[in-house]
């Protein structure tokens, strides 16, 4: 186990707190990737056209199925009276599960214009639960802008799905956050050959599979955004298992470390199943942190996965952060990544985006993670940039993903070299 | 409340930002809540520009509504001013700051900026992007804009072109060059490359050429009434509607519309004998009002083809969009609900779609070839060649762009000779494309099982919206009191090629039914081929 910590870590580092134009995206954004998670769950939208264009511009591309999302698009007539729009929603509710008779789980999402009208979604979701039931359960979250950033969407889902859980007195260990298929089946493989068990996953793909929760439930999160849904099981009478969050070798090797010890595994045997795949791994990661050491890099608040990139970066790849920005900074849930970050960077949360453009332009990165609005200019500006976006729609979480995402950061770098040497020749 | 799954147009205040994103030293305050600055990248990634769009969004939180909301707008437009100095500054709210009501015109006002403010009122629960351009431009012209003297040589204005229009880059220049060829130099082409002072200087122009009524009619009108400028009303999108243009500017300026048509190729290649192969293909038309019926003009009768169904999404322009469509003996599709414009492909059975992405993506599902010929756009709308839709040039660039997605003429004729090919057949596709060949499945079942088993999943998984994602199987679900299909009349329909085994399938049941025959034959629908035969 190689998880010394340096001398000084960032945990109790100065933050500087900013606040001014955020170049982030809404909570809403979450529903692209949680859809297609929730096999048989439909995400609808109440707010305005422009949530409606936000969620299919944002997936950049436009799905070609029928998507299980969509916006009731809030009219004139809505907003003079309220009894009117909560009928209209009914309408709409009625009609979709009507068309989609295979949707078991609805979620009514609030946005901006429904949280400012104060459309009272949660009674609706209660009143739409009762008609409905027992085929289709009706849960409401907000992903509105003035309440959630990014990631946070997926936070309220999950919160507002906790308190419905059904409960256990059973030990399980409840795994928290979206993760892909792939990373899902490989998480769940490495806990079986540890002998951890029973695993549960929330959110789950299907309602059926919905994990129960209770006094003896051991949870680990695999998402640093889940504030909320942390603080939800934990009033379940749940334990929370801080960790280092499963990026990299290094931090894979934490995460499955500290459940291991919770299911009273030894070293010896930990040992002996990560073994093979750590050895992957740390080869898989060589091959980019040739590119990657001794490069400086800048993260824009994104998707609050920045601690825990940075902590891989700096630790398993040789990069200098010079500024971490992140949206929220729960250092309850990113204490053990700040722990095992060294000590250097500027770590920012919230954004005055002219400001810390002014701080990146100084501070002239070899490599700034941003969001899609500031790639493409900071790149003419001759800046190296990775989309910090698909750092959440990759697959990277643990062992066998560690050089897929080491690859996400050397790509721009290698690329730059490679046009480089196109135009000099 | 109306669902909504994919939308053709955005919130107005997008509309809002494709002119200010077009211009150059306008800089947009807007009061809007974090999240909304998602409409940054419809700029830096779909059409890759390389500044950010000139928007400060106030980014108000819960925490401060109740509060200081207004004091936060303020703040930041004297921020923006102080940071990029702009000309000229338009300032307005979003969805959610409209309700909050803080009058963004006022507090700017109050501001005292040393530069002219310019108010926006874009009603969000009401209207859409290109009523918010349309309304954002006429409201920097009229603040701007003012009459003066003319120039001393016949110049224009050219009016409409926007940041993230469909091909807008490329028109203007080949507009420019057009209008060159006549002798007349443009004076300010604006919103997209003009600046607040260009804006300023528009009333020197003699006339002005608008190019998208619907981003630019109300500006128009405008300087009409303001600087007596007479407009054109002709969009040049095809070698007719060119000439006609032309036409009109000579009206207006008495110059001569004759120019160099040298470079003009779609006349020609339509007639080239390898084109007969277009002739009659039933093509369905759906976009913005003045793509659309542009594009039914060229399809009827520069190419040659039978105009099926048209219709726009832009709702303000249903009057000339329901006359254009009358003309082709059709009833006008005005909808911006994408599963009824799905319904009415389908039921129109086109060979070709001619539509925006949305109708790219029915046509993909459908398995029906698409070109794309309005917004909305995709990144892959901003090719990096030059590719206008208007003048000589967009009327070669439309030849080719329409003409690509079909099966192209001998290799159609192959098809037909020889069905039964195991590799090159049908459901193949084009060879000129590049998805995988499937190969075909022999023995496949009989049309009517294949038809009971679509059916039936589709009515396991929920009837109505799965039936319509299987055009098929609605097809073969034989109403009540329609002919039957005979097994072997079935079996040769299916031996028609996929383009053009639709038309046959409708042309023989409604010749069955006008002539009271209960089942299809083999003999039926050779009888009705005769019948249609052109």
């Amino acid at each position: 186990m190689s998880l010394d910590a340096p001398d000084r870590g960032c945990r109790e580092a100065p933050v500087l707190k900013e606040r001014g134009q955020r170049e982030v995206f809404c909570g809403l954004t979450g529903i692209i990737w949680l859809h297609r998670k929730m096999q048989d769950a439909f995400f609808l939208v109440v707010g305005s056209r422009t949530c409606a264009h936000l969620l299919q511009s944002a997936a950049g591309v436009m799905i070609f199925a029928e998507p299980r999302f969509g916006t009731a698009i809030l009219e004139e007539k809505d907003l003079a009276g309220l009894a009117d729009a909560n009928a209209e929603l009914d309408r709409e509710v009625a009609r979709l599960l009507a068309r989609r008779p295979d949707i078991k789980q609805l979620f009514l999402v609030g946005s901006c214009p429904s949280e400012v009208i104060k459309l009272d979604l949660h009674r609706a979701a209660e009143r739409l639960s009762a008609q409905h039931s027992p085929h289709v359960r009706v849960y409401n979250f907000s992903g509105s802008g003035i309440e959630t950033t990014f990631t946070q969407g997926e936070d309220a889902c999950l919160a507002a799905m906790v308190p419905t859980l059904a409960r256990t007195e059973a030990r399980e260990l409840l795994v928290v956050g979206a993760l892909p298929d792939v990373v899902e089946d490989q998480c769940l493989s490495l806990l079986a050959q540890l002998g951890v068990g029973p695993v549960r996953m929330l959110p789950a793909r299907r309602s059926a599979d919905l994990p129960a929760v209770g006094p003896n439930t051991v949870f680990a999160l695999v998402q640093p955004f889940l504030g909320d849904t942390h603080a939800a099981l934990i009033r379940r009478g749940a334990t929370h298992l801080p960790a280092p969050f499963p990026f990299g070798e290094e931090g894979t090797t934490a995460w499955l470390w500290a459940v291991a010890q919770a299911f009273g595994v030894t070293r010896a045997h930990f040992d002996a199943v990560t073994a093979a795949p750590r050895a992957r791994a740390q080869k898989a990661i060589a091959a980019h942190a040739a590119t990657l050491s001794g490069k400086s890099v800048f993260f824009f608040p994104d998707s609050q996965l920045e601690i825990p990139l940075a902590r891989f970066l700096a630790r398993e790849c040789g990069m200098t952060p010079i500024e971490v920005g992140t949206p929220y900074l729960h250092t309850g849930i990113v204490g053990p990544d700040l722990d095992l970050l060294p000590e250097g960077p500027a770590i920012s949360e919230g954004q005055d985006v002219e400001r810390q453009l002014d701080r990146q332009h100084a501070a002239n990165p070899d490599l700034t993670v941003c969001g899609l609005g500031l790639a493409n200019p900071l790149e003419a500006k001759g800046h190296t940039t990775k989309w910090a976006i698909e750092l959440v729609f990759t697959p990277v979480h643990f062992y066998e993903q560690a050089g897929d995402l080491a690859g996400l950061f050397s790509r721009p770098l290698r690329r730059k070299a490679l046009l480089q040497e196109g135009s000099a020749a | 409340m109306k669902l909504t799954l994919w939308t053709y147009e955005g919130p107005p205040h997008v509309g809002a930002m494709r002119v200010a994103t077009g211009m150059k030293g306008l800089h947009y305050v807007l009061h809007a809540p974090q999240g909304d600055t998602y409409a940054d990248l419809l700029f830096t990634m779909i059409e890759r520009r390389n500044h950010r769009p000139p928007v400060t969004y106030t980014t108000f939180q819960a925490r401060d509504l109740g509060g200081d909301t207004a004091n936060l707008f303020k703040d930041a437009a004297r921020d923006a001013y102080a940071r990029f100095q702009p000309q000229a500054m338009i300032v307005g709210a979003s969805c959610t700051a409209e309700l909050i009501q803080d009058d963004p015109g006022g507090l700017a006002a109050a501001l005292d900026l040393p530069c002219p403010i310019i108010p926006l009122d874009l009603p969000s629960y009401q209207r859409k992007e290109n009523f918010g351009a349309d309304e954002t431009f006429h409201q920097i012209v009229r603040a701007l804009a003012k009459p003066m003297p003319r120039t001393a040589n016949i110049t224009c204005n050219i009016l409409g072109a926007t940041a993230l229009g469909f091909r807008h880059r490329d028109d203007v220049a080949e507009v420019t060059k057009l209008l060159g060829m006549m002798g007349i130099t443009v004076n300010v082409a604006a919103p997209l490359g003009a600046s607040p002072a260009d804006i300023a200087r528009m009333g020197q122009a003699h006339f002005n050429v608008l190019l998208y009524p619907e981003t630019g009619e109300s500006a128009a009108r405008s300087l009409e009434r303001s600087c007596g400028q007479p407009w054109t009303k002709v969009v040049p999108i095809g070698v007719g509607a060119t000439r006609d243009f032309l036409h009109e500017v000579a009206a207006i300026t008495g110059l001569s519309p004759k120019v160099d048509e040298s470079a003009l190729r779609l006349p020609w290649w339509s007639a080239s004998v390898d084109s007969t192969y277009l002739t009659g293909k039933r093509v369905f038309i759906f976009g913005d009002a003045t793509h659309v019926i542009a594009a039914a003009r060229i399809a009827a009768t520069e190419i040659g083809f039978e105009v099926v169904g048209m219709g726009c999404y832009n709702r303000e322009f249903a009057r000339p969009m329901r006359a254009a469509a009358k003309a082709y003996g059709l009833e006008a599709l005005i909808s911006d609900d994408y599963l009824e414009v799905e319904d009415a492909i389908a039921a129109a059975t086109p060979e070709l779609i001619l539509g925006t992405q949305q109708e790219r993506h029915i046509g993909k599902r459908l398995g029906i070839p698409c070109a794309v010929i309005s917004s909305p756009v995709h990144v892959q709308d901003f090719p990096a060649r030059y590719s206008p839709q208007m003048g000589f040039e967009g009327a070669n660039v439309i030849f080719d762009t329409w003409i690509h997605p079909l099966v192209m003429g001998l290799e159609e004729h192959l098809l037909t000779m020889f069905r039964e090919d195991f590799e090159f057949h049908d459901a193949a596709g084009a060879s000129h494309h590049g998805a995988k060949a499937q190969a075909r499945a022999e023995d496949a079942p009989e049309i009517s099982l294949e038809a009971e088993a679509l059916v039936a999943s589709a009515d396991a998984s929920g009837g109505g919206i799965s039936a319509k994602r299987m055009p098929d199987a609605a097809e073969q679900a034989v109403p009540s009191g329609a002919a039957v299909w005979h097994p072997a009349a079935e079996r040769e329909l299916k031996k028609i090629p996929f383009f053009v085994r639709g038309k046959a399938k409708r042309n023989t049941e409604s010749y069955a039914s006008e002539q009271g025959v209960a089942e299809i034959t083999v003999e039926t629908l050779y009888e009705a081929k005769a019948h249609y035969a052109r």
